[in-house]
This record gives C-alpha cells, structure tokens and sequence, in this order.
C-alpha cells in the first residue's frame, strides 16, 4: 500500500523549515444554556475556554481528558463543525474562522474527521462504494465514473478492505469494519490534517489494535497529522508525540508523550495517570494510587480560579488556587507546560520522579 | 468453600438467523469471599452467563437449556419457579449493571427506590427502611447521604448514580455481587473510585464478586481469578498472576498483546486477526482456530476440551491443543502482520 497516495501528493515541507499547519489560538465555545417556558439563555456552558497549541505536519497532537472536559468541541470548532465563540484558528496560514463557504470547502479537502462511532456516522441506505463516490463527485476529484471507481477500489485495499465489499450496506460489516470504511472516506480527498475523535472506543480490544495500526501506518506512509481525542491513556501514550491534557475547557498540562507520562507535573495530570487501571498483576507497593475525591464540577458554574482545585489533593494548595487562574506556563525542560501555580517550585513533590 | 456453582451453562436464543448459543457449556466456581473476573470481548457470552445466574434470561427468545445446573449453595437455581428465583435474586445475589442511569427509574427518587428494595426483601417499616437506606448510602460514599435520598436520579453524577446501584444491591446483603461492566460508562478518575469501593465493600462484608468487564487492566486491578471466554465458552482459567503473565491459550495471550503499553506490546501494537464469529454459527473445532497464529489440522477436526496446563495453579485451565502438543507453539509466531 505504500505510495499509492503519495505520488499525487505534494512534497512535504524538509523537516528544517517547521512551520505549523494548525494554529489555535486562545479558542473559546461557549453554548447558551436555555431554560424555562420562554426559550432563553439564562447561563452558558463554557465547554472550551481559552485554549491554545499548534500542531505539525506529520505529528500526532492528542487531547486527553474526561467526559464534558472539551476534547471533543475542540476538534470540531477547528474543523468549523460548529462555530467557535472567540478565538483564532489558522491552517496553514488561513484564518479558518473567515473561510467563506467555497473556502470551507477547499479546507475540508486537506482536513477531515473520523468519529467515534463508525456505525452512527454511515448512512444506512448508502453501500461503501456510493459513499465515497459521493465524496469524490462532491470534491470533484476524479475525472469520470470509471476513475471514481478504480479510486475506491484503491481505498478500500488502502484501509485493508477486499474490492467486493464496495457493494455491501455499513450493517455487513464488523464495528472495526466499519471503522476502517470510516477512514477510508476521510482519506478519500487526500487530507494533510486528519481529527481523531474517539476513533477506537467503541472497538474491542483486539479489533482496536488493528485500527491504531493503520492510523499509523497511513501517517508514516502519507505523512498525515493527527489531533487524536481520546480517554484512554494507553492508546494515546502509543499513538502520540505530544499530549495536551484538558480539564474544564482548559488545557492543563501540555508535553512530548514520554516526558508526560515519565515526568507530569499537574496534580490532575498525575491523578489521571496512576487511576488508569493497568493490564498487569499488582506488586503490593508498587504503585501509589491517587484516587480523587468527588465529581467533576459542572461547567455551567465552574469553580473561581484553579478549575482543579475543588478535587485537587496537592499538599500545597491555598485560598490562592481559588483566586488565579493558572496560566499554562513552560516548565523546565522541552516543551512542557503546565497551569498550576503551586506546582513550578515544588518538582520534586508528588509522583513527579523527575531528578530535581 | 464454593458459593456459586455453575455446570455445564447453556444459554441458547432463537433469532432469526437461526439459534444462536449464546453462552455453551460453561462450568465454574465462584467460592465465598472472593473476586472472580470474567474477561472477553463483546459477545462472548460473559453477560448472558451472568444474566443466566440471576434468572434474568428473557424466555422467549432465550433459554436456559435444562440439562445446565447452577448451584447457589448447593440449591439447584435452573427450573425454579419465578417465586422462589425471586427470593434468591436480591436476597442472596445482586446485580449491578453497566449504566446506571437506565437501570434507575427517572421519576422516583433515589430513596424511594432503596426504600422499596428494603420494604420487598427485608420486610422493614418504611421509617426503618429510610434509616438504613440513608446509612447504604454513606457506606457506599455518598455525601450529605440524607439529602441525597430525596432527589431524583438525573439530579446525580454518573459516578453517584453507579454508587446508588451499589447501595441497593447491597440493600439486602447478599453473598454475591455480580457486576457487569459496572465502571465502563465511567470516567478513569470514578471508575478508580468505583473500584476502590468494591473491593472495600467486598472486604468489609466478605461478600464474592463476580465482576464482568472487556478491561483487562479493571480485571488486573481487582480479581483473584480470572476466566477469559471466547466465543461461548472458556477458554483460559487461572490467577491473575498466571493470566498476565504466563497466558496459556492463544486468545489470552492476543488479547495481551494487543493492548498498547504493555510489555509484550513494543512499538507495534500486535491485533488478534479477523474478527470475533458470530453465536449463530460457531467454526468448527477449536472456535478460536481460524484467528490463531499456532493452529494446524488438528484445530479444525476436533473441539479442544479445557485441560491443566503443567505447572498451573489448582483450577488452571486452558482450551487448547498446545497443553498437549506444547511443540506446535509458533515460537515467533506474529500476531497481526497487518
């Protein structure tokens, strides 16, 4: 399968000049909370509040976090899926928030999306075949019925799926099947820039396995980048080159995977971390859990400063958290940025095994 | 001591594409006290042998077949009339399922539906059941449990919702808890602190859980022992430790490795082939057969029975050929050269 794509596709940028194909800068989406007989907005819900990070060609971006944290809002206002409240967004160079409609179209060229549930977002009375011929006539690419043919046939061996299965309806197939079909349409216009959202949650173990494969393997080969949304800690450690940790609609800790899960340095971060259950039998001692206490706060009426503090179980912490908003601020080291205050001069505190 | 014993299950459906089974010829222990795991992916049989043990099988389309047995100490459970299963299930043994917030009944409040559970089983006032019910809930870690009690489900967090599940399977101290994916609807941070609360409970109370989950990491986490099931039936039982470690049967260990961050895992995350049969039609011979990287002829011409694998702890046990011909075992053999 290897550069079946890539000899259409333009030469990417030489890893000298870095230049980020997504800019997201301080993006905010709030939704109006409407109540009572009269339909009006009493509240909003600020599901993203101010976040920030780029992401380059090639990279995998992911954005961890609980349910209602933002992950997913986030991806969607990048791709104009819904309208972002504030904020800027930039791909590659162009202000996406301008885009008129004939633009939005150009951009969903170079970006797509593939969603959680391969089953939900497949049109039931469309065969395979039908629905990427509808995306190759709608992004008019492939000259004639016959090109538009044989391309779909070449996706569908990309993604690892038999020529016949171009006539067969989404509920023939496995939920991994599925997913693959899922991908295939996003690649289907030849995207630099892929969002991942939740893309093997609803896979079996074994099933997800393969589908995390050929998410790499089609970056390797196609020199895709990816901001992947996930909550399993696992596939992101796998999947990622860097992780940007979100709670309450901020990010709270951003850094190069292995310097995350070796070294995290945001409470949160490091609760989220040793909560995960591991596939391994427990060595009494080995591992000092940090179970937090409560919920996480609703964001229609999030907590004043710190959004963590109401569950934070950092020894430090003090009537300030309640009054700061932590900036997410560069810690020593490549890259890593964290947004608590108490945490930048105690390194050496907590699970932060760091040499101080 | 054993608690739980099931013989030889068989839990069949009719559908439309033919008889479906569901769940055939499972047998095990689960013994007092104890944290037994039922791992395998989605459709395997794991919750339908669970909603068997509770009588809960809608009849029809499904059955429990006559000649399956499930002693509830020593009490033979198949063929009792609904009557008596009732006294069993919620008295002896309760469930608690994967969402909480279906299982819960919107326009009651919480209390209310603790109260009943109470007043049904327990035969209580229903001031004495409010007592009680108020002090399930802060047993279960629920704060300001006596407010609590008066609101209604959607007013709680999915994580307090499961809590309340537990409360009322434990309204009438049973001797089993089955729990079926009960943290999988929850975020890692609750599910950390639904896990900790089982195994408190399971202490405190010396009450055996039996816990379903396609987690491998949730059963790491908390079991004694594991059965791993595949495609109706088990196919690997052992420790924990043995499990993890030293997976016997081919499945188990796919399964292994295919999670990310695992030690056998690497940079190259190794899938388990193709994808899980379906109960309508299960392949001949070793079920797991056409998906295994080991298999021979022999795999397709006969049924692997459960056998001890050498050196296995008392009760390990693995559906596999390999126990036999242990010089079959591919040594390099690659899962998933996708």
């Amino acid at each position: 399968m290897t550069g079946i794509l890539s000899g259409s596709h333009p030469a990417r940028a030489p890893e000298a000049v870095k230049r980020p194909l997504v800019q997201v800068r301080n993006l905010r989406k709030y939704f109006p909370l409407v109540t009572g007989i009269l339909p009006r907005a009493r509240a909003q819900v600020k599901a993203v509040d101010g976040v920030s990070f780029d992401i380059f060609p090639g990279e995998t971006l992911s954005l961890v976090g609980e349910s209602g944290c933002g992950k997913s809002t986030t991806g969607r206002a990048i791709l104009r899926l819904i309208e972002a409240t504030g904020g800027e967004i930039h791909f590659d160079g162009q202000d996406v928030r301008a885009m008129d409609s004939e633009e939005l179209r150009q951009l969903r060229r170079r970006a797509q999306i593939i969603f959680q549930d391969p089953f939900a977002s497949l049109n039931p009375r469309m065969t395979v075949g039908q629905m990427l011929d509808e995306v190759l006539r709608v992004h008019r690419l492939g000259k004639d019925r016959a090109a538009r043919r044989s391309r779909i046939r070449q996706l569908l061996d990309i993604v690892g799926l038999l020529p016949e299965h171009t006539d067969r309806y989404p509920h023939e197939f496995s939920g991994g099947q599925r997913q693959r079909i899922g991908i295939a349409r996003a690649l289907s216009v030849e995207p630099d820039f892929i969002v991942c959202d939740e893309p093997v949650s609803a896979l079996d173990v074994s099933v997800q396995a393969q589908v995390i494969n050929l998410l790499k393997d089609l970056q390797d080969n196609l020199g895709i980048a990816y901001l992947f949304i996930a909550h399993d800690l696992a596939v992101v450690e796998h999947v990622s080159d860097r992780v940007a940790v979100m709670y309450l609609g901020h990010i709270v800790e951003s850094a190069p995977v292995r310097t995350l899960y070796e070294h995290p340095s945001h409470p949160y971060t490091q609760a989220l971390l040793s909560a995960a259950p591991r596939p391994e039998p427990r060595r009494e001692g080995s591992r000092d859990r940090i179970v937090l206490r409560g919920d996480v706060p609703s964001p229609v009426s999030p907590p004043t400063g710190c959004p963590f503090r109401t569950r934070c179980w950092h020894p430090s912490k003090d009537a300030l958290c309640a009054e700061v908003l932590p900036a997410l601020e560069p810690l020593a080291g490549d890259d890593h940025a964290s947004a608590c205050i108490k945490c930048r001069d105690d390194r050496d505190y907590g699970l932060d095994r760091s040499p101080a | 001591m054993s608690l739980l014993q099931v013989q030889d299950l068989r839990t069949y459906f009719s559908t439309d594409a033919g008889l479906a089974r569901a769940v055939d010829g499972v047998s095990f222990e689960v013994n007092e006290g104890e944290t037994l795991g039922i791992v395998g992916e989605s459709g395997c049989g794991k919750t339908v042998a669970a909603l068997s043990i509770m009588g809960l099988i809608p009849s029809p389309p499904g059955q429990v077949m006559p000649e399956s047995s499930i002693r509830f100490r020593g009490n033979e459970l198949v063929g009792l009339p609904e009557a008596s299963m009732r006294k069993t299930r919620g008295n002896r043994i309760a469930m608690v399922f994967q969402e909480p917030m279906s299982s819960l009944n919107p326009v009651f409040t919480v209390g209310n539906q603790i109260q009943e559970a109470l007043v049904l089983h327990r035969s209580l006032a229903r001031r004495d059941a409010r007592k009680i019910g108020v002090e399930l809930l802060n047993e279960v870690g629920i704060p300001e449990p006596d407010q609590r009690f008066d609101e209604y489900p959607h007013q709680l967090s999915g994580g307090m919702r499961q809590r309340v599940m537990i409360a009322m399977a434990l309204s009438c101290e049973p001797d089993l808890l089955i729990a079926d994916e009960p943290t999988t609807a929850l975020d890692v941070t609750i599910q950390a602190q639904i896990l900790e609360l089982l195994a408190e409970l399971s202490a405190r109370r010396g009450m055996a859980v039996l816990l379903i989950t396609h987690d491998l990491g949730v059963i790491a986490e908390v079991c004694d022992r594991v059965l791993v099931m595949y495609a109706g039936q088990i196919v690997e039982t052992g420790t924990v430790e043995e499990i993890f470690v030293r997976p016997s049967h081919p499945y188990a260990e796919g399964l292994l490795r295919s999670i990310p961050g695992t030690s056998a895992g690497g940079d190259r995350l190794h899938p388990i082939q193709g994808s899980v049969p379906s109960s309508v039609d299960w392949p001949s011979g070793c079920r797991f057969g056409d998906r295994c990287p080991h298999a021979w002829d022999r795999c397709t011409a006969e049924s692997p029975r459960l056998t001890a694998p050498p050196g296995g702890s008392p009760g390990r046990l693995s559906r596999c050929l390999l126990t036999e011909e242990p010089r079959r075992r591919v040594r390099s053999a690659a899962f998933g050269a996708t």
